[in-house]
């Protein structure tokens, strides 16, 4: 088995009286999709948080290809390769596409910025993730909720990071946008990038994950293999029933799903 | 000098509909094949997404004109423009730094005041204190510039809202420019001074004025085919060349009108060229380098600036002292034109219309969309209105309610556009 790009050893986090991660245990490798599924307040966003450096952990250890990190600040994982799209996503309305992909991190020679290259390379990148955007240079606010998604992912692939964190990537979007998603990121898996999605729709679960990892409560609560496992194993797993009222009736469509 | 909403930044990019075929196309060959379809669907979505740039304020500006020619026919006279051409100097300095507030989204209350002290303090150390002119000129300016920090600081680190600390330093610099005017609420200074010449001087000779307007047209000329050759090399598609021939051509109608029309008077005023310029740097400033994009960036979303990495309260500061800065440089060019300083410089009025300017030039209230171009649209109109309904003998009370209307009317505009933008924004396909 290769070596695990992100592995997760013991991780606690406490605030004030609540515990919001136990123990927590879990491993991405490079070129593969583990999903992170839970019901609400079992602790996804707060993981996340953890391993983005947003809320650093109280306890545990991070492994990053097998030797340990701290990570305790926003800079600190961008600096190891990880990159984070957020569920609200935070981008500038008013700036276009290019703008939105540089920010922060803008290309310029002498002080002036070099538009003529920030967009070659916009495009570039746009065409090898067969991403399409009528126009580069309209502002974000004109584009519809898919396609600022899949530039909020393609933003985070720009610094080349090695492992990307998507917090409910597809929460907002329509089932076209949605499948288009899942291709951008089956595609970028198998450019080899580790992948952490989380999501509640078992659909999306079941079509690009290699793992789920199960959180209830803070604590793991199991580690499937999606190719082998049933979806009311997954789902009685979040719940926290093995077999009981609530499994059973966990054979409602996907849609049903919070 | 051209007037452009977007610039070639923007511009440049309207053959790029359709990208992906567009990418295909670009990537093989160097000619656009369609560019005409390609412009169609440009415009046309820019008028869905309600940007018009700054087509709606161009044509403000000629149903004022011609209507105040029609009422009047000295209103475009020589004479008359050329008056306009200096008094607008001072307020629209004051107006671009409201463009740097309003793109941050916020609100600065303060630069009335803040260019009626610059006035004071200038005259007060030049003639009380028989300071030379040079100095006194910039530690007022220096003084904007802290002023401006001053407040800055209190809204981006101690969290007090702009507007609430722009007003108090609304009435804190009133009462600090009152207190050095002493008694008399005046100071003269010379006529034949420094700052007296900001607004007297003309450039008369023909091979200065229009070697001006020819340098400004060919630098125009020069950049935007760089700038097409550039595109060209990388792929990319670029603005055809009929379109920066017309380009160029309106630009130097506009420049060599201006000129001549300025020439029939008493010339091209110092005042007006060191406007143009503060404006075309601080737009090439907002739209080319990094800090500006930073300041647009928050404009658009303060979390999402954050999280890129923008150090927001730097930058919040930075541009209050900006708008102080340039608030006390509108303030010298105010005091120069009276070459005195008093009162009547730091006025409430000077404070109204110089936001009135920024929001009826087209710049968004709501933050992350304008122009420092809008500055001198907006004081042309405004001035405009104030100096026909002077010639037409209207009172101030009219003029008071016109202009009232006029902002209102640009206000709504901008109020749509964002709600065109949004309705768009939020549609699912």
């Amino acid at each position: 088995m290769p070596q695990p790009l992100l592995a997760l050893r013991g991780v606690s986090k406490r605030f004030a009286a609540v515990q919001a991660l136990v123990d927590v245990e879990l491993e991405i490798r490079a070129g593969e999709v583990v999903a992170l599924v839970g019901d609400n307040a079992a602790g996804k966003s707060t993981l996340v948080k953890v391993i983005s450096g947003v809320g650093p952990a109280d306890k545990g250890v991070i492994e990053w290809q097998g030797g340990s990190v701290q990570i305790k600040r926003p800079q600190d994982a961008q600096v190891l390769g990880i990159a984070t799209v957020y569920q609200d996503l935070a981008m500038c309305d008013n700036l276009d596409v290019v703008g939105n992909l540089f920010l922060g991190r803008e290309i310029h020679r002498f002080g002036i910025l070099d538009e003529v290259e920030m967009e070659r390379r916009t495009r570039e990148l746009l065409h090898t993730l067969s991403i399409r955007i009528p126009d580069v240079r309209v502002p974000l606010a004109t584009l519809s909720g898919g396609q600022r998604q899949v530039v909020a992912i393609t933003r985070s692939i720009l610094g080349s990071p090695r492992l990307l964190l998507l917090d409910e990537p597809t929460a907002s979007l329509g089932v076209e946008q949605t499948s288009q998603l899942l291709d951008l990121i089956e595609s970028l898996r198998d450019r080899g990038l580790g992948v952490l999605l989380i999501s509640h729709n078992m659909g999306d679960i079941k079509a690009v994950a290699d793992r789920v990892a199960v959180l209830r409560l803070g604590r793991n609560n199991g580690l499937f293999d999606v190719p082998t496992t049933s979806q009311e194993q997954i789902i009685s797993s979040i719940t926290g029933a093995a077999d009981n009222a609530v499994a059973h009736r966990a054979s409602y469509p996907e849609e049903a799903w919070p | 000098m051209a007037v452009r909403g977007r610039g070639p930044g923007r511009d440049s990019q309207a053959p790029a509909d359709d990208a992906a075929p567009a990418a295909g196309r670009g990537r093989g060959g160097r000619r656009w094949p369609v560019p005409l379809r390609a412009y169609a669907g440009a415009a046309r979505r820019r008028l869905h997404e309600g940007d018009l740039g700054p087509a709606p304020v161009l044509l403000a500006l000629a149903v004022t004109w011609m209507i105040f020619q029609g009422l009047n026919d000295n209103f475009l006279s020589p004479r008359n423009l050329s008056v306009l051409s200096v008094d607008i100097v001072g307020t629209g300095m004051v107006a671009v730094g409201i463009v740097f507030v309003l793109l941050i989204g916020e609100i600065d209350l303060s630069v009335g005041s803040l260019a009626g002290l610059s006035g004071a303090l200038f005259a007060a150390l030049n003639v009380n204190l028989g300071m030379p002119e040079w100095l006194a000129v910039i530690i007022a300016l220096i003084s904007g510039a802290a002023a401006g920090g001053l407040q800055g600081f209190f809204f981006a680190r101690i969290g007090v809202p702009a507007f609430v600390v722009t007003l108090a330093g609304l009435l804190f610099w009133n009462g600090l420019m009152l207190y050095l005017l002493g008694p008399d609420s005046s100071i003269n200074f010379s006529e034949e001074g420094l700052v007296a010449k900001l607004t007297s001087r003309y450039f008369t000779a023909p091979v200065v004025t229009y070697g001006l307007a020819a340098l400004g047209t060919a630098a125009y000329l020069l950049v935007s085919f760089r700038d097409r050759r550039r595109r060209g090399a990388a792929g990319m598609p670029y603005r055809p060349v009929g379109e920066i021939w017309a380009r160029t051509g309106l630009l130097a109608v506009v420049t060599f009108a201006t000129v001549y029309v300025l020439g029939r008077f008493e010339g091209l005023p110092l005042a007006l060229l060191i406007f143009l310029a503060v404006i075309i740097a601080s737009d090439l400033f907002l739209r080319r380098t990094p800090y500006g994009r930073q300041i647009l960036a928050l404009g658009g979303g303060v979390e999402a600036a954050r999280r890129a990495g923008v150090y927001v309260a730097r930058v919040r500061i930075s541009v209050f002292m900006v708008s102080g800065t340039l608030a006390a440089l509108g303030g010298l060019f105010i005091a120069s034109r009276l070459t005195s300083a008093s009162q009547v410089s730091g006025s409430g009025m000077l404070l109204i219309n110089a936001i009135a300017a920024a929001i009826i030039g087209g710049t968004s209230l709501f933050g992350g969309r304008g122009s420092t171009w809008s500055a001198l649209l907006g004081v042309l109109i405004i001035q405009s209105i104030a100096s026909g309904m002077a010639l037409l003998g209207v009172e101030t009370p009219v003029q008071f309610m016109i202009t009232g209307g006029v902002l209102l009317t640009a206000v709504v505009f901008d109020s749509l556009a964002r709600r065109a933008a949004d309705s768009r924004g939020q549609r699912s396909d």
